[in-house]
């Protein structure tokens, strides 16, 4: 009998430490891999966005509708590629927010949930993979999708310009590109994912809680608090504190002018300012809150 | 240790009590078919043994909380939880690489092996496959990890014959061996009736009976009865009486001692009662409706 127990114990011991050799990344980076498969929407829209606009600026360019304001503006030459940029920026709000309000609502209504919960994947990961999406995948992808399309957009112009024997010497030289770049990666990853990171974490919480209509749910609560104040107070604060955080309207620049693009190169950076401001850290509370919840709500959810 | 150690298992959901003191021991190397009629809190008992909904009592599979440790657990147990939680969307080759980055335990040769035997595709989604290629596929993933644990909930429900039969042979050919566990909850009692070692019937949330398949053979015995000896054989107290074909069917515990009118540990004689018709071991169908119909009447009785 001692023996037996002795041998079970011993087979038990080695199935258990074999397994080990795992990291404790790869379910993260499987779970990460399994968004972008589930919901392809993440990179094809922004591309395909991108797509449009490069056909029409190629339009414009060729036909040259515009081509004071796109091409030939000494003033102002980076003007078009911060329309470029700023369209990307948007179409990355809109991806999010939609992959936001899906994200933990499809596994429950294809069932699978039971499938996903039938592997060696924590909550946590998972719900963590898919916080990852629209803070850290989106925020990149933006400024990789951006940063290419604006050297085709640059390429294409030089190409047009030479054809019409004109100079491309003052699009060169006027445009810092480099600088342009940088500072586009600052301001998404800062006013496009730490800044929003309470909305987005809110929206995928909700997505969590309804059988349908996970949009309702997410922006009736909104809706009734800037409500309340506008009735109580008269003022729009709720509104407004929303709406910039969704649009990125963060402290991260020490600009004196508020018109300036966040990409103009003439732009300050202020990241001490940003860091520091009680907004972000507050928002970043809420967002771990939210997050802490929709774990907390996917161990409880079954298919609807 | 055992695989399954459950005592008082409670579980309701409002007023509705779905598991109402559940005790439950499973040993490993055993497959046990967890029977009973719809709503007798099959599903609820497999949900709590997964971790996939907290629970009263006390509860440890392979010696671990599942509430609490369900992605450690999810290690050495796998579930098939009914045809369809495989995500639509996901492709066969997705499927293979997600399972092979997250299970430390998955053997993605033998899961290509066993797809091999398919018609099933790699380049093919889940929502272009029947319910049965989707079955089998995640049959393939299943078999495919060496777990110690394995349930199934419904497995085989809305497939066709061919596929019924095909999965439990492979179950039992190519992945049953003495170190795992199998529990299956099933309404097709008579497809499991030769794949099972225990036997269990859960009725309103107890479970009613219990029995090893060896004790089922020795201790029970249907008696087709000649019309002649009828009276003499209801003399005997049987379990459950039906009629078929115009001849009495009559299912005995041999276990019932007629002079304490109880089950005792007095065996009725197996020559007696050969004495008064065909015998021969009754199905698991029969069994149950027996035992069901004893529930309902003692329920009657103790309402009255």
């Amino acid at each position: 009998m001692n023996t037996q127990s002795n041998v079970m114990n011993e087979s038990f011991d080695s199935q258990r430490i074999a397994p080990v050799s795992m990291s404790a990344t790869r379910p993260m980076y499987w779970s990460m891999r399994r968004e972008l498969w589930e919901s392809r929407s993440i990179y094809v829209a922004p591309l395909a966005v991108a797509g449009v606009a490069l056909f029409g600026f190629s339009l414009s360019s060729i036909a040259g509708i515009w081509e004071k304001p796109l091409r030939l503006n000494p003033a102002q030459p980076q003007a078009p590629y911060d329309m470029a940029a700023g369209l990307m920026m948007l179409t990355g709000i809109v991806v999010s927010v939609f992959y936001c309000l899906d994200a933990l609502h499809s596994e429950r209504r294809d069932r699978s949930i039971l499938f996903w919960k039938s592997l060696p994947v924590s909550d946590v990961t998972t719900v963590l993979a898919k916080a990852c999406i629209p803070l850290v995948i989106l925020p990149l992808l933006t400024f990789a999708i951006t940063v290419a399309m604006q050297w085709l957009m640059l390429l294409l112009s030089s190409a047009v310009l030479l054809v019409s024997g004109l100079s491309v010497a003052t699009l060169w030289t006027k445009l810092s590109f480099l600088r342009m770049s940088w500072l586009l990666l600052y301001h998404v990853l800062t006013a496009h994912a730490l800044w929003p990171a309470p909305i987005y974490c809110w929206l995928l919480l909700v997505s969590g809680w309804p059988r349908r209509a996970t949009f309702l749910w997410a922006a009736l609560p909104l809706v009734a608090i800037a409500g309340v104040e506008q009735i109580a107070f008269h003022t729009w604060h709720f509104a407004a504190m929303v709406g910039s955080r969704l649009m990125g309207a963060a402290p991260t620049v020490a600009s004196t002018s508020p018109d300036m693009f966040p990409t103009d190169p003439m732009t300050h950076i202020a990241p001490d300012h940003f860091l520091s401001s009680p907004g972000l850290w507050i928002g970043l509370a809420l967002a771990a809150v939210f997050l802490a919840a929709a774990v907390r709500l996917r161990r409880y959810r079954e298919p609807i | 240790m055992a695989c399954i150690d459950a005592r008082g298992l409670r579980k309701a959901f409002g007023t509705t009590i779905a598991l109402d003191g559940v005790d439950l021991r499973v040993e490993e190397g055993r497959i046990l078919g967890l029977i009973g009629p719809n709503g007798a809190g099959k599903t609820t008992a497999l949900n709590a043994i997964l971790g996939l909904t907290p629970y009263q009592g006390e509860l440890r599979v392979l010696g671990r909380d599942p509430w609490t440790e369900r992605d450690q657990l999810m290690r050495d147990v796998c579930f098939i939880a009914d045809v369809a939680v495989l995500p639509r969307w996901i492709r066969v080759s997705q499927a293979l690489d997600y399972v092979a980055g997250v299970h430390p335990r998955f053997d993605r040769a033998k899961a290509e092996g066993f797809l091999a035997k398919t018609t099933i595709r790699c380049g093919s989604r889940v929502r272009e496959l029947s319910k049965g290629m989707v079955t089998q596929l995640h049959l393939a993933l299943v078999m495919a990890i060496d777990a110690r644990l394995l349930v199934l909930d419904e497995p085989t429900l809305g497939l066709d014959i061919l596929y019924r039969k095909q999965f439990y042979d492979s179950l039992l050919n190519d992945y049953f061996d003495r170190n795992r566990t199998i529990v299956v909850a099933t309404h097709q009692v008579e497809e499991v009736q030769h794949v099972l070692t225990d036997l269990m019937f859960i009725n309103r949330g107890r479970i009613v009976f219990a029995r090893s398949m060896e004790e089922l053979e020795s201790r029970y015995l249907e008696v087709i009865v000649h019309p002649e000896k009828v009276a003499a054989a209801r003399a005997l107290k049987p379990m459950h009486e039906r009629q078929a074909i115009g001849r009495s069917i009559l299912l005995f515990d041999l276990k019932f001692d007629l002079k304490l009118d109880r089950v005792a540990n007095q065996k009725l004689d197996r020559q007696q009662l050969a004495a008064l018709g065909d015998v021969r071991t009754p199905s698991i169908a029969d069994l149950f409706v027996a035992v069901m119909g004893n529930q309902a009447g003692q329920a009657q009785g103790a309402a009255r």
